[in-house]
């Protein structure tokens, strides 16, 4: 969907979240002088549009308690790189499951999985798992796990905030 | 660090509130009724997890490539007695959102998010200019699931 002048006013306004108060929207209208029922059939539409994959409480995974971030990386053989990001999805541990591309010679990984949970052990049982039940448990795999977090914020470019969707 | 102390109900809401927030007049009060909180108590516990740092937002996660955004993932191979100062290099640009260090060759990894998918190019250019590394970019091709909701 193409973004109207209105969206593109409504997600500048909310840049730093919804404002907590009884009526948010009609907080970020008065903030850009949109009308309240403007505001919501905004961000429904970019809603419904897939523009906004979700809406509501974005956590701080390591603060409560995930503290093995695991990326999961596979050398899975091209034409069964779909099958396998599909079944890997079906998990409810894994966060995140993209295809990259490899990066020959050092780099033979070409399917990323995330799997965030408490302890390391139970992170690397759940790779294994993965493996076994996706029929994968002879190709090449590596499991990188987080040792320091840098960086996880909102930057901001122009209007747009960015997207907690990649934490990696 | 030690985990934020959550409460049973702080966790009702951390669990239940990962999406699907009603978009209308009077949205905490609708989404507090599902909880069995007044809009008020809502909004007094949303403030508490923020401020305790439970959450590092509240508010809508957009699809970067249909606001018409660059996003990509990229590593690079930072030598063990120069580890801190690349950071702190990579850092400081405001294009990288996340960025990791890992138990690897490429033992750093970041996100790098941009207003126009053209500009990551650049960024690139320019992390590489700083700190006299390669940096190896990792575009997402494909997609098989963002879940990306943590149970409490």
């Amino acid at each position: 969907m193409e973004l109207s002048e209105t969206d593109r006013l409504v997600v500048a306004a909310i840049v730093d979240g919804l404002p907590l108060c009884a009526r948010p929207f009609k907080a970020i209208g008065e903030r850009v002088g949109l009308g309240e029922a403007q505001v919501i059939d905004s961000l429904t539409k970019m809603r419904d549009g897939g523009v906004i994959k979700r809406f509501g409480l974005i956590v701080r995974h390591h603060e409560l308690g995930y503290r093995a971030n695991a990326m999961s990386v596979w050398n899975i053989p091209d034409d069964r790189v779909g099958a396998i990001g599909r079944c890997f999805g079906k998990f409810d541990f894994v966060t995140l499951c993209y295809r990259r591309p490899r990066h020959l010679p050092d780099w033979p990984y070409n399917l990323f999985c995330m799997v965030h949970g408490r302890e390391r052990a139970a992170v690397q049982g759940q790779v294994d798992q993965l493996a076994i039940a996706c029929g994968i448990e002879n190709v090449g795999r590596d499991v990188l796990f987080s040792t320091r977090r840098f960086k996880q914020c909102g930057a901001r470019y122009g209007a747009v905030p960015s997207q907690l969707e990649t934490v990696a | 660090m030690t985990p934020v102390d959550l409460d049973d109900m702080d966790r009702a809401i951390i669990n239940g509130l990962q999406g699907g927030f009603p978009l209308c007049e009077d949205p905490f009060v609708k989404a507090g009724a599902a909880l069995g909180l007044s809009g008020e108590e809502l909004l007094s516990r949303i403030s508490g997890l923020l401020d305790r740092g439970a959450l590092s937002r509240f508010g809508p996660l957009y699809n970067a490539e249909m606001m018409g955004g660059g996003l990509t993932l990229a590593a690079l191979k930072a030598p063990d007695d120069r580890f801190d100062e690349i950071a702190d290099q990579v850092n400081s640009f405001a294009e990288v959102a996340h960025n990791y260090a890992r138990d690897d060759d490429y033992n750093m990894w970041f996100v790098i998010a941009t207003e126009t998918p053209g500009r990551i190019d650049q960024v690139i250019g320019e992390i590489e200019a700083l700190t006299g590394l390669t940096v190896t970019n990792m575009p997402k091709i494909e997609e098989f699931f963002i879940g990306l909701r943590f149970e409490v």
